[in-house]
């Protein structure tokens, strides 16, 4: 008998186990608290421009028209109203209410049509007050 | 940093094929994670077909009869075959839960996929180390710890109402099929708890006649033992018992919030 003993191999887990709403709405949780900590920065960016001056602010401004800019900014708005919708129902756990398994799947349900409607209802409002989309 | 990837030598590679006996006509297929210290290579799926016709309907008869009468080298622990010693918890279909009540009509409709617990050192097949798993459930201390002297002529006595505080509690039978399915865990498990020790820590903190929940809560209160835990609730939705351990670690995280209040 050998007595080295071969590194025993990691069982597989991230290759192997079937997506959960439960998982799949944390990671989503996460995912947009760090794209949103880059929306961050370009408020930051665009209150500078702001500060500096109109020529500094309408340069900036027409980087925003890009309609990649756009896209990307709909992603910042979606990533917001989730990132506050999931809150809330963190919140919730955190006083220990809501966590039994049949309400954990129907408050996910909720906050994911609801963090939908509201990202509608700002584009909608963005999209009133600007007189269109591009 | 989590590690996202499996390591070179746990990278899963395809295996041996056991086709069914001739004639059999209700055949299901298992493909089942294997891995041998005794050879050089990496873990594999060797795919068995089996007869359903000739076999027990749960997860568990299939893997026997495997072993039985197909390839006595398949290894995997099991016991009682009745969901309470946790011997057989498993990966089974993508979920983690007990093989020997985890019936193959609800596997769907395509292979049943058998993988050992996520994310452990397996010691052989469908058998994981679990010494840091108990070493973590000695860590807190699971026994009624008491400071008052203990009388001669009673027991310690609790009223009903206390007595059912630990139900949904006393029931976890360690199988750890929750502490492997929790992502957290996955990632930290070297000083995170995970759930299912931390419901096993819940039953004492809930435990009327447990006189030490200052200093069971003293040591909890680390950014790692508990407050890894980010109430994913993948634990609760594999427990193969229905409990749910997610709840018992809000209950701890609101007992350290209301003592320092």
């Amino acid at each position: 008998m050998s007595s080295i003993q071969k590194a025993r191999p990691l069982s597989p887990h991230l290759q192997i186990y079937s997506p959960q709403l439960t998982s799949m709405l944390s990671v989503i949780h996460r995912g947009t608290g760090v794209f949103l900590s880059f929306g961050s920065v370009a408020i930051v960016i665009w209150l500078g421009a702001l500060a500096q001056g109109p020529d500094a602010y309408v340069q900036f401004q027409s980087l925003l028209a890009h309609p990649l800019s756009k896209l990307v900014l709909l992603g910042w708005c979606f990533s917001l109203c989730y990132h506050l919708c999931n809150g809330i129902r963190h919140l919730f756990w955190d006083v220990g209410a809501g966590l039994e398994l049949s309400q954990v799947y129907r408050s996910g349900v909720v906050m994911l049509v609801t963090s939908f409607a509201l990202t509608a209802a700002i584009v909608f409002f963005a999209v009133q007050k600007t007189g269109g989309l591009l | 940093m989590a590690e996202f990837s499996l390591p070179k030598n746990s990278k899963i590679k395809p295996g041996k094929h056991f086709p069914a006996p001739e004639g059999a006509s209700n055949v299901k297929t298992f493909k089942v994670y294997r891995w041998s210290p005794d050879d050089d290579q990496n873990p594999h799926t060797d795919t068995y077909d089996i007869d359903m016709d000739d076999c027990g309907p749960m997860v568990l008869d299939a893997l026997i009869k495997i072993k039985n009468e197909v390839d006595p080298s398949l290894t995997f622990r099991r016991s009682c075959r009745e969901g309470i010693c946790g011997s057989c918890a498993m990966n089974i279909d993508g979920t983690n839960t007990l093989a020997c009540t985890k019936p193959v009509e609800e596997c769907g409709t395509r292979d049943v996929k058998v993988y050992p617990l996520p994310h452990m050192s397996v010691i052989k097949d469908l058998v994981p180390d679990m010494t840091h798993f108990y070493a973590q459930y000695a860590s807190v201390e699971p026994w009624l710890k008491t400071k008052t002297p203990v009388s001669q002529s009673a027991e310690r006595l609790q009223s009903k109402e206390e007595r059912e505080q630990l139900d949904g509690l006393y029931e976890c039978i360690l199988c750890a099929c929750c502490s492997t399915s929790c992502p957290s865990y996955w990632w930290n498990s070297d000083k995170y708890l995970g759930p299912a020790i931390l419901l096993q820590s819940y039953r004492w903190l809930a435990d009327s006649r447990d006189e030490a929940t200052g200093e069971r809560l003293d040591q909890l209160e680390d950014p790692f033992k508990l407050y890894r835990c980010h109430t994913i609730m993948n634990c609760t939705n594999t427990c193969p018992k229905g409990l749910n351990p997610g709840k018992a670690i809000s209950e701890i995280k609101k007992l350290i919030a209301e003592r320092s209040m």
